[in-house]
């Protein structure tokens, strides 16, 4: 009925006034199912999935490497029966961080869902922009390549421990407003091998990294000016994802830190029993948005450490995801002893994120 | 250091004495040159800048597939998309939309649209991405956003959030302003939206208008192209960016050629003008070069002086010319922009650009033509005996060679050879060279025609013994030929000139408004706001029209354009009902044509335009192919018709056969025919109250035929314009060549006051003279016109516009020019003379004996 309104109200100039936003699905607790939720969610507002880990060359070179697959709704008009229109985007970021390089080297690609060349498919991780695709095989494994100007990756990345829910089974609040919430779940310890392509060099790297998958229709309260997320796989074989919203008052609207055990036992850290202090900052001299690079993360009465691999991983990705943000591999200690390897995110640092 | 001072004594002298004839070759020599300067700037400028609007829209695209007709399936665009050896292919949707209440005739009330998928036209034409406002990236997906240039924001008066109404068929949809596009091409009107929004708003869900192709590295532009136009089906062509501009260059080049041969006309009655000063002022100055020689100057040094006067002449007049050329070129680019009102150049409004080379070729141009003029008589004066060349009256001697008639009768005799040759490269060269020729010819034969025909007159005056002052007036001209055909060269050229572009003028107006007649038979005409691309009436809407009441007959048409050759412009197809016992009927055939009985019936009849027998071979009988359909489907050309109104090819069907082949039904126009009952106002108003009524656009006959023609004056303006230049070009002449002349009749003035005629009669003489001269150069001017026009009519256009037209002579207009022409030439005449008899009748018998 909605529809026919809509149709009528369009033989008029009018009815452009009067196209109704779009509708997504609110974000309520509910229980995981899988392999379902493997794929993607096109009601909700926004989606991702999100690897990011380190590797190792084969003389022992570290490198750092994200990769990131965007399904974000647009506000364009559903009732627009084009098949080029423009209701969901896929978006995919991937960035390189070499300490011999000393910056990061990044690839970012956008397309309208359609035609075949560019989706993000329900029922089973498969996304697809172009020639960069990311799927999840029968057996778990996933598979990614992404492509540049300056270089690809090929990777294959192999479960090793099983998902890791995040907040109450899957569903994580990210603010003390009801709605203000996501879906997520990750796998930690990835188990990763496959080639990194410079110069039109191909070299066999091997690692282990992390997969998060999130979706949503609401994230961000209206006072917040961003957020830290760090995701850490821990020698031990432990994980810990941990991250806090900070409002545009300087203070912090929300945190939250999961911490679990080589046997799968799950702590889940409270707002107030986690805290991020930062160490040291990095300014950026292409937009002058200054980092803490360096952080130390308190969860309960455990302090971590973070160091970056190099100070400069900003991420420019204003003409695809409309922001700047610097994700950056990050080394981590506990007690002054080497603990782990991550990433480390920073959003929100150029100017307020509005999501 | 005595030569120098010698050599700008004498020049110095000569210029004091003589200003009025120096400022005439200085003037002729500015106006040839600026005319050919202005010409070339504002056509440069044209075609440049729409060189760069299409590069500008093609951006970095190595191909671009387009269908022949507008718009084609959008599902080739995953198939180009992942097709072997494309790195990114863009999709665009070009629309062009009606504004709304912007008055102004289809060309330029329609702003074009084009609908982009941003993502991919980031990579391949930057220049088409909308800068969306601080904070709102996401405007260049939104369905309701359009971008615009600069120059379309102008144009619109609107800025970012305003909202913009546009129309395309008889839909009207709204758009928000939502920012520029920073890097259009300065000038271009043009408008940028999200591929899919444009889809939708105006009902072209489903299909593209092209598919920009950038290819991955190392991939063969030229192989790649070759194959891929193999793989895809018939419909489909590919092109590059060369291609585009060949067909931009194509499409206005005759029309710029044609300029530019109006231009070096002008350039060269300038240059013959020159001549003609040079030859006079030489003549003049034999004696003093006489004595210099016997005063031990030797040949070559007075040749060099000569020279070294004309040189300057030509550079000052050249650098005059250059200011001129570039100030008349901005003018005429800011008044009427950079087609000058040929219509070529749409969306565009180019700015001048100044090559250094070029104008150092159009001043090298001047001063050499200049010393060309002066060439020959320099030549002969060096060369001239002293001793008879001291004594008075040997100018007629040092002419004797103009008198044998030879070279000019050969000029003539091959300019009507040149007449049978074909066209060169689709330029009808020859045709200008028979024009050149013919001027040449009939310039070179004035002296011994005049001497012949003055001769005769002169036997006549006596036989019938006229007055004492006609005798004398003719006496002189048969004796004195050569002078005075030299004065007449400049008359001969402007008017000869004018009286062809009249005729040819007229002849075009007059076809066309018989044209016009012949093809607007309906009371009424209708059609949605704009034409191209637009879908035009549903089956339910054309129901809906015929319906209304006090239709006595109502046609449908369905135009469309169609490509049939990527390097030239489109073609346009018009289905609509023909009568077939009698196509000519309905279309203004010529008498190339198939009986009904003739056309096969296993192939559809079309009845194609004279400019596509010339572009395309459509001869009449021949079976052709048009991408109408997936099917192959054989057409027969079964007639050819004029058509003023497309100068690239128009093919007329069958709405019926079209129908049937291409399963499309909609129709974009309608011919009404009205009952006795109505007038045309209420049947508009009865139409204008149906649903869709607010796009209609309605025409009548009278108000088509008043519109084209004013387009039609618009576009010869320019044309007008150089007339009239040369025109005064060629009086100037006149009265530089009278004026020299009566100067050095002083002393016979003098003789005749001596005898007893009186200063009025000398005046009467001078007149008589003067008319008599310009009556006969005007009666050749006009001879010599006329020819230049059969040339102009029955070569140049139809080589070069592909039509031809009926002659048509525009005697009254004509007849006022060469009665404006004599009067202007006799008064010139008198003016001249009044100065050499108004002096001391003693001083003037006495001077120079």
């Amino acid at each position: 009925m909605r529809k026919l309104l809509t149709l009528l109200l369009w033989l008029t100039p009018l009815g452009m006034l009067l196209a109704a936003p779009p509708v997504y699905t609110p974000v309520t607790p509910r229980a995981l199912v899988f392999p379902e939720d493997f794929g993607a969610h096109e009601n909700f507002r926004n989606e991702w999935w999100y690897m990011t880990g380190w590797l190792e060359t084969p003389d022992r070179q570290p490198l750092g490497f994200q990769v990131t697959f965007f399904r974000p709704t647009t506000e364009h008009d559903e009732d627009n029966p084009s098949r080029f229109a423009p209701k969901r985007l896929i978006i995919g970021h991937a960035a390189l961080s070499d300490p011999k390089a000393g910056k990061l080297l990044h690839e970012e690609k956008s397309m309208r869902e359609g035609f075949g060349l560019a989706y993000a498919k329900a029922g089973n991780s498969e996304v697809k922009l172009d020639e960069w695709y990311f799927v999840r095989e029968a057996d778990g494994r996933y598979r990614t390549y992404v492509e540049g100007d300056d270089f690809a990756l090929e990777l294959s990345l192999t479960p090793t421990q099983p998902l890791m829910l995040q907040g109450l089974d899957g569903f994580l609040r990210k603010g003390s407003k009801p709605g203000l919430a996501s879906y997520y779940y990750s796998e930690p310890h990835l188990q990763v091998s496959g080639t990194v392509t410079r110069d039109h060099r191909a070299i066999a790297v091997k690692g282990s990294a992390w997969l998060d998958h999130e979706w949503f229709s609401e994230y961000l309260d209206p006072n917040a000016e961003g957020w830290d997320w760090t995701g850490i796989n821990l020698d031990d074989g432990s994980a810990l994802m941990a991250f806090q919203m900070r409002g545009k008052d300087g203070g912090r609207i929300w945190a939250y830190a999961g911490l679990r055990d080589p046997s799968g036992h799950m702590t889940i850290f409270s707002p107030d029993e986690v805290s991020f202090h930062p160490v040291r900052t990095w300014r950026s001299s292409r937009t002058d948005a200054v980092y803490p690079i360096a952080m130390r993360i308190r969860t309960g009465n455990i302090e971590w450490q973070l160091e970056p691999m190099i100070d400069d991983q900003e991420l420019d990705s204003r003409f695809s995801a409309a922001t700047i943000y610097w994700e950056g591999a990050v080394t981590v200690t506990r007690d002054g002893q080497p603990a782990g390897r991550g990433y480390l995110e920073l959003t929100g640092y150029d100017k307020p994120l509005s999501m | 250091m005595k030569r120098n001072l010698l050599s700008r004594w004498l020049l110095l002298g000569e210029w004091q004495a003589h200003r009025l004839q120096i400022v005439v070759a200085v003037i002729a020599i500015a106006l040839g040159i600026a005319m050919g300067f202005s010409i070339h700037l504002i056509n440069s400028a044209a075609v440049n800048e729409f060189s760069a609007a299409v590069k500008s829209l093609s951006g970095q695209s190595d191909l671009q597939v387009r269908a022949t007709q507008p718009t084609f399936d959008e599902m080739l665009y995953p198939l180009l998309a992942q097709h072997d050896g494309v790195a990114v292919a863009s999709p665009v949707l070009e629309i062009q939309a009606a504004i709304p209440g912007k008055p102004g005739d289809d060309r330029s009330n329609t702003l074009k649209i084009l609908g982009v998928d941003v993502y991919r036209a980031v990579a391949m034409t930057p220049d088409l991405v909308g800068v969306p406002a601080e904070g709102r990236v996401f405007d260049v997906l939104a369905d309701d956003a359009i971008f615009l240039s600069p120059a379309a924001m102008e144009w619109l008066a609107v800025r970012q959030g305003d909202r913009l109404p546009l129309r395309l068929g008889t839909k009207t949809v709204t758009l928000r302003v939502a920012g520029g596009l920073v890097r259009a091409h300065a000038g271009q009107r043009i408008a940028v939206m999200d591929i899919g929004a444009a889809q939708w708003h105006f009902d072209h869900v489903g299909v593209l208008s092209r598919i920009d192709l950038k290819l991955k590295p190392g991939i063969q532009r030229a192989a790649f192209k070759a194959a891929l136009a193999k793989a895809l089906p018939a419909q489909y062509q590919v092109t590059e960016t060369a291609d585009q501009e060949r067909r931009v260059h194509n499409m206005s080049r005759a029309y710029r050629i044609n300029l530019n041969v109006l231009a070096l006309v002008a350039l060269f009655t300038g240059m013959f003008l020159v001549f003609s000063t040079q030859v006079l002022s030489t003549l003049r100055r034999r004696p003093q070069f006489a004595l210099l020689r016997v005063l031990g100057l030797t040949r070559s040094q007075i040749l060099r002086q000569i020279l070294r006067e004309s040189s300057l002449l030509g550079m000052l007049g050249s650098l005059l010319g250059l200011g001129l050329g570039y100030a008349l070129a901005a003018t005429a680019l800011h008044v009427y922009g950079g087609e000058l009102g040929g219509g070529f150049f749409p969306e565009i409004k180019p700015s001048i650009q100044l090559s250094p080379l070029a104008a150092l070729l159009f001043f090298l141009l001047g001063v050499s033509a200049t010393l060309l003029g002066s060439l020959m008589p320099a030549w002969e004066a060096a060369r001239a005996h002293p001793a008879p060349a001291l004594k008075s009256g040997s100018e007629e001697m040092a002419l004797a060679g103009l008198r044998t008639p030879w070279p000019a009768l050969v000029c003539l005799v091959l300019a009507i050879i040149l007449t049978q040759l074909p066209p060169v490269v689709g330029l009808p060269i020859f045709g200008y060279f028979a024009v050149a020729l013919l001027l040449i010819g009939g310039i070179a034969w004035m002296p011994s025609l005049a001497a012949w025909f003055f001769a005769g007159l002169s036997r006549a005056g006596n036989r019938l013994t006229a007055g004492v002052l006609a005798t004398l007036a003719l006496t002189r001209l048969t004796n004195a030929p050569q002078q005075a055909a030299i004065a007449l060269g400049g008359v001969l050229a402007s008017f000869s000139l004018m009286v062809a572009m009249a005729i040819m003028v007229a002849s075009f107006r007059i076809s066309i408004e018989d044209w016009l007649t012949h093809i607007l038979p309906a009371d009424l005409y209708m059609r949605t706001e704009v034409r191209q691309d637009a879908i035009g009436f549903t089956p339910q809407e054309q129901q809906a029209i015929a319906a209304a009441a006090g239709i006595g007959r109502l046609d449908l048409i369905r135009s469309l354009q169609i490509t049939l050759d990527a390097g030239w412009p489109t073609v346009t197809l018009i289905a609509r009902p023909i009568d077939m016992s009698d196509p000519a009927n309905t279309l203004p055939l010529t008498d190339d044509a198939l009986s009904p009985a003739e056309i096969p019936l296993d192939a559809v009849p079309i009845w194609v335009s004279e400019a596509m027998v010339d572009l395309y071979d459509y001869q009449v009988g021949k079976r052709v192919a048009l991408p109408l359909s997936e099917v192959p489907q054989d057409y027969v050309v079964a007639g050819v018709w004029r058509d003023y109104g497309r100068q690239f090819g128009a093919i007329q069907m069958q709405l019926s056969d079209y129908q049937r082949i291409s399963g499309e039904w909609q129709v974009n126009e309608a011919a009404l025919w009205l009952q006795d009952s109505i007038t045309p106002q209420q049947l508009m108003a009865a139409l204008k109250a149906l649903p869709f009524g607010e796009s209609l656009t309605f025409w009548q006959p009278n108000e088509i035929r008043a519109i084209s023609l004013k387009i039609f004056d618009r576009s010869f303006a320019v044309t007008y314009l150089l007339e009239l230049i040369a025109v005064g070009v060629g009086l100037l002449g006149v009265a530089a060549s009278f004026s020299a002349q009566a100067l050095r009749r002083i002393k016979e003035f003098g003789m005749l006051r001596h005898i007893g005629v009186t200063r009025g009669q000398i005046y009467r003489m001078l007149a008589l003279e003067g008319g008599l001269l310009a009556g006969f150069g005007i009666s050749i001017g006009f001879i010599l016109g006329w020819s230049i026009s059969l040339i102009l009519i029955f070569i140049v256009n139809p080589q070069s516009f592909h039509w031809t037209m009926q002659l048509h002579l525009p005697w009254p207009w004509l007849a006022i020019m060469a009665l404006a022409m004599l009067l202007a030439a006799a008064l010139t005449a008198l003016v001249a003379g009044r100065q050499a008899v108004s002096g001391s009748v003693i001083r003037a018998v006495k001077e120079d004996w």
